[in-house]
């Protein structure tokens, strides 16, 4: 053992002095590129979550989408099979949940102190913020494209273009919701809170958003909630992406272009990520 | 830097409401020093803790750490010191090597440099046929071990140790006791400790005593025992009685009988001790002389047990609430 010591001993003095350390610009840039890797790695060593992840989905596409389309019948929703308008509802439901709960892993970070870690470190809350943010956004992306084999099922099918496109959108609900996440991780002190989280933030965001029912001939006061729900947007582009045929949302009486789902959608994730920054800096 | 301090604090505040945790303390530590800072639970330790390491900001006063304002320098402060905390800041799914590689990148090492400096290091706390596996297969000294070498991978100027060894049993303290001396020797680290264990507290240079958010005593360890006052003397003779008699007239000193014999409190427990034997006429079977401990200085300061404090352990399980949630279904 004290033959260890004495030779470590030796090499660490001639390594330790004068080491080149980065600039500020170069290590926040790589701080939040290594969080990044960090969920990466964390992803494919739980299995586990990958698996878990389909199942709710899959329950609402064979289940609610089989069940239900009986009930709608050949009218179908908003132009198409209720089944096929459900396919990219649970893509972005998948994709939403999963954002919000990677964001929320802040809070289990903070239970069992990885987060101290980082917080001590000499990187700025942004580097933090942008980590988790790509972290938790490739993290669901990967956890929604997995239910792209369902589509034959259902027989929707994807060209390459419309493949791409899809998966553009699913990255900015993924980054905007994740970054919505954080948000609430930032205040939020225990993982007891998670299931009020679940109650009121993601279900309701969740079924208002279109990504169950079509968003049409609704009650007023429903209709208002669902154009005001910033998920509401992306779940739209995604579905005109995936369905050519399906009805396009309004918002009144204007057809929200593609480019503008994607606007509002960045919008909203870059005003969520300035948030969180803001958040960030003063908790302690 | 301009300071000739490692860490100095001054009439440091914090509140928390209404409630003061720290309330104006001022201490400095010499860079190289091991320094103790002791106190039972809620005295203002942890609190003291954050707001050097950036983590709190301070209601009033000020605090330099490596010469940089905690305050108004935080990133500076931050790059200058390293932690190891009482609760385990690993990431379980990471291996010892990743671990101590996110690390590195978070204190801007470039990817070049880290093996070179993660290897040795790993050596020294004896984790290097460890390095790629992950770390939830490790043991809870293992970790630690992971952490303190973690805690050292940027050559901090300042090291803090909360509690490094608290729950570890009494040989994996012994080896991590033999890394942080050899580390101190070396690079002439100055460390921070908070511990509720005496032997770790008696190896500090110097100690300070927090109680309800105020510093009560700060000196050496030895300053601190001799302001306790007596030592104690406890012997047993061939009649106790006679010799109590003697000792009260020809020592002027008073003692009583206990169980294990006849106690004595004298100011200076070695000269006392052979004046003791010209003075007593009758058979002295055994002598045994205590000097007073840390635990005493700690119960005169702080009206309180050292080891009560350090049952502080399962009332911080107890207080998280991941634990807590656990309970409460298991029950």
């Amino acid at each position: 053992m004290a033959d260890t010591v004495v030779r470590a001993d030796e090499r660490v003095i001639t390594a330790a002095p004068q080491v080149r350390r980065d600039g500020n610009l170069a290590r926040n840039v790589r701080a939040a590129l290594m969080i990044w890797r960090r969920d990466i790695i964390r992803l494919f060593r739980m299995p586990a979550r990958l698996i878990s992840g389909i199942a709710q989905p899959m329950l609402f596409l064979f289940v609610l989408g089989a069940g239900l389309e009986g009930a709608i019948g050949s009218r179908g929703a908003a132009g198409v099979d209720y089944q096929q308008y459900l396919f990219p509802g649970i893509l972005a439901m998948s994709v939403l949940t999963s954002a919000l709960f990677s964001a929320m892993a802040i809070v289990w970070d903070r239970e069992f102190g990885f987060m101290r870690e980082m917080m001590v470190a000499p990187i700025s809350r942004s580097a933090l913020v942008i980590g988790k943010a790509l972290g938790g956004g490739s993290v669901s992306v990967m956890q929604g494209i997995v239910l792209v084999v369902l589509a034959p099922v259902v027989g929707v099918s994807f060209t390459v273009a419309s493949f791409f496109q899809m998966l553009g959108f699913l990255l900015l609900l993924a980054f905007a919701l994740t970054a919505f996440g954080i948000v609430i991780g930032s205040r939020m002190q225990r993982m007891e809170s998670f299931q009020m989280i679940m109650a009121l933030v993601m279900q309701p965001m969740l079924f208002l958003s279109g990504a169950i029912f079509p968003l049409v001939q609704l009650p007023d006061w429903l209709g208002v909630i669902t154009r005001l729900n910033p998920a509401t947007y992306p779940v739209d582009a995604i579905r005109r992406v995936v369905l050519p045929k399906a009805v396009e949302l309004e918002v009144l009486g204007w057809t929200v272009p593609l480019w503008a789902d994607a606007l509002i959608t960045l919008g909203f994730g870059a005003a969520m990520l300035l948030l969180a920054v803001k958040l960030f800096d003063r908790t302690e | 830097m301009g300071s000739p301090s490692a860490i100095e604090v001054e009439g440091l505040v914090r509140r928390f409401g209404d409630f003061t945790a720290v309330n104006e303390v001022s201490f400095a530590v010499e860079p190289g020093e091991l320094f103790g800072f002791l106190g039972p639970n809620g005295a203002g330790k942890t609190t003291t803790i954050s707001i050097l390491c950036t983590l709190l900001r301070p209601s009033g006063g000020a605090a330099r750490v490596a010469g940089f304002d905690v305050d108004t320098q935080p990133g500076e402060v931050r790059s200058s010191i390293g932690l190891v905390f009482q609760e385990l800041t690993l990431d379980d799914y990471l291996t010892g090597m990743q671990n101590l590689r996110f690390h590195a990148v978070l204190y801007g090492y470039p990817a070049a440099e880290v093996s070179g400096r993660a290897t040795p290091l790993l050596e020294m706390v004896g984790l290097e046929d460890r390095a790629d596996q992950q770390v939830r297969f490790y043991s809870g000294g293992m970790k630690r071990r992971l952490e303190i070498a973690r805690g050292l991978l940027h050559s901090p100027r300042v090291l803090f140790l909360d509690e490094p060894t608290i729950g570890l049993d009494p040989q994996t303290r012994v080896h991590i006791w033999d890394y942080v001396d050899t580390l101190r020797k070396r690079e002439s680290t100055t460390m921070f400790l908070t511990t509720h264990y005496m032997d770790e507290a008696d190896r500090c240079d110097r100690i300070a005593i927090i109680d309800q958010g105020r510093i009560v005593a700060i000196d050496t360890p030895d300053a601190l025992k001799n302001s306790v006052g007596l030592d104690t003397v406890v012997l047993n003779t061939s009649d106790d009685q006679v010799a109590l008699e003697e000792i009260q007239r020809g020592l002027d000193v008073m003692g009583e009988h206990t169980d294990e014999g006849l106690r004595l409190r004298v100011p200076e427990g070695e000269s006392f001790v052979p004046r003791l034997f010209e003075h007593l006429t009758v058979g002295v079977a055994n002598v045994a002389m205590h000097r007073p401990s840390l635990d005493d200085v700690f119960i005169k300061y702080t009206g309180r047990d050292i080891r009560d404090a350090e049952s502080g352990y399962s009332d911080r399980l107890r207080m998280n609430p991941m634990v807590r949630g656990f309970r409460r279904e298991g029950s």
